[in-house]
């Protein structure tokens, strides 16, 4: 199994890591946005922390033109 | 058969009435743009009416039959597309105010044209969520769609416009697109039927991309053998699609009146049997009561599919719109756009790991159908919400309802299977939806499913008040 996941980080924390990533990509944010860009922000990372502890062989591999 | 220019006239009553000169395409065409003018206003399906456009396509069909030529399978069939397809003449929206602003299309979308050979009429183009990143059907720019079977109601999204173009019977066809359930959903809230086929098999070229990972293009109409009809006027291989797969025309009408019987039918347990309200499990029921079906299979991990595709979503779209974030973030929707700026702080080890497990998880999923043939799930967790609901509540708690409409579709079109949407009524309130899951490249059972469903009654469209 993969070693835990730290705890997901606290708003102040994420929100420095969007306003990172915002001026990073150039993508002036209006402050009044700021909140709900956080919440959905929050639900992505609650979302990847349901699939990134599952255990994967290194050979699953992303097919580079998925085939159903 | 019923009137071929009335409102639940049937794409294959409407071609073979044109065919056989009982009636003129457009007769036909003129009908349904007079239902468009007295609907519309209300239910808000179509942005653009080209009832010019539509007139001339008729009359070049009527011509083709006076000369003594076959007038196409689709002969006379008006049908109208949600506005993320490309139509020769206008800007291609995709529910969007910025890309309204963009040079008119220079021919139509693939799929149109492929419809149009089979002598369909277009009528125009329908609303639908912004740049499809929606289960509503709401819109910020054009004002929400509207449910034909309640118009305080949501007719879903993302192709919310063509849900309530066909549920209303102002056309018997329509295309839409779905990523993470945007054909499935409307379908259930609208009562239709709705076919999402395996990811790669219909050319997307000439559409507005929303997540390449998971695009993908369908028919939605009032009966199986009309979703039938068309799908197999859009099957064909285009070199201008670099997704699609390289499978020649595989065509199914003719398949789907084999019925249901020695299928191997099972019902999602697990994740499909919770996260929902009770008339949804009711719904599935009904379809299991109806084909006889027993088992049950377990869905391996598909919540970590759902919050794997949910992740993907937000990344692919970010990236797509990463320019006019940029520039213009003030004019789009602002329920869009603050998922798509969280969706530009998302590492890139979280993308790739969610692309790894949906590896991992199409594998353990097609073993499942070497023990059945047919899947069967709700296609939401709920009928269709009041317009402007912002919650829901599921296994007793309150959650967002935007992404939450997608919770039993999104785990299927992670995958990329083919699934028809029916629509079920358990009692006399709005219509429910269930999905009809069959391997990839056999939509063939999907189709032949549905249609034993249809025959039985447990399946079926209603006429829109």
């Amino acid at each position: 199994m993969p070693a835990d996941l730290p705890p997901l980080p606290d708003d102040a924390t994420l929100l420095a890591l969007l306003d990172a990533a915002a001026l990073a990509n150039g993508i002036p944010v209006d402050p009044a946005w700021r909140p709900e860009v956080l919440a959905n922000f929050r639900a992505v990372a609650n979302a990847a922390r349901a699939f990134l502890p599952f255990p994967l062989e290194d050979e699953s591999e992303p097919a580079p033109v998925f085939r159903a | 058969m019923s009137d071929p220019t009335g409102p639940d006239a049937t794409a294959a009553g409407i071609a073979a009435a044109v065919a056989a000169g009982e009636v003129t395409a457009q007769a036909v065409t003129e009908a349904a743009l007079a239902r468009v003018a007295a609907r519309n206003g209300l239910l808000n399906a179509f942005t653009d009416v080209l009832a010019a456009r539509a007139l001339a396509t008729a009359g070049r069909v009527d011509a083709r039959r006076a000369a003594g030529e076959r007038p196409g399978p689709l002969a006379g069939v008006p049908f109208a597309v949600k506005n993320l397809f490309d139509i020769e003449g206008l800007p291609t929206r995709a529910g969007s105010l910025i890309n309204r602003e963009r040079a008119p299309a220079a021919r139509d979308a693939a799929l149109v044209r492929r419809l149009e050979a089979a002598g369909a009429v277009l009528l125009g183009g329908l609303n639908m969520g912004e740049y499809a990143y929606d289960f509503t059907g709401e819109n910020a720019h054009d004002g929400p769609s509207r449910n034909p079977h309640d118009p305080s109601r949501m007719t879903g999204g993302s192709s919310g416009g063509s849900g309530g173009a066909v549920a209303a019977g102002m056309v018997p066809l329509a295309l839409g697109s779905d990523t993470n359930g945007s054909i499935r959903v409307p379908a259930a809230f609208c009562g239709l039927f709705g076919l999402k086929p395996t990811y790669g098999r219909l050319s997307r070229a000439g559409s507005f991309p929303f997540v390449s990972s998971f695009d993908h293009l369908g028919p939605l109409g009032r009966s199986v053998d009309d979703l039938a009809l068309a799908y197999d006027a859009l099957q064909g291989e285009d070199p201008d699609d670099p997704a699609q797969a390289p499978r020649g025309a595989e065509p199914l009408r003719g398949l789907v009146e084999a019925g249901a019987e020695g299928l191997r039918i099972a019902v999602a347990g697990g994740h499909f049997a919770r996260n929902g309200d009770p008339e949804c499990f009711a719904a599935v029921a009904r379809a299991v009561g109806a084909l006889g079906a027993a088992a049950t299979v377990e869905i391996p991990e598909a919540p970590r599919a759902r919050a794997a595709a949910f992740v993907i979503t937000a990344a692919e779209g970010a990236a797509l719109h990463l320019d006019r974030l940029r520039e213009r973030p003030a004019d789009f929707d602002p329920a869009t756009r603050d998922r798509l700026i969280a969706g530009t702080a998302i590492p890139a080890v979280w993308v790739m790991r969610a692309q790894r497990f949906r590896r991992w998880y199409r594998e353990r999923v097609l073993a499942l159908f070497e023990e059945v043939d047919v899947i069967l799930a709700p296609a939401t967790p709920c009928r269709a919400p009041a317009l402007g609901q912002a919650t829901i509540v599921m296994d007793g708690a309150t959650l967002p309802l935007r992404p939450n409409i997608g919770v039993f579709t999104q785990p299927i079109s992670f995958i990329g299977l083919p699934v028809c949407a029916v629509p079920v009524w358990v009692d006399e309130g709005l219509p429910l939806g269930v999905q009809v899951i069959a391997p990839p490249w056999r939509e063939d059972l999907a189709l032949r499913v549905a249609r034993a469903l249809e025959r039985a009654g447990a399946a079926g469209c209603r006429a829109a008040p």
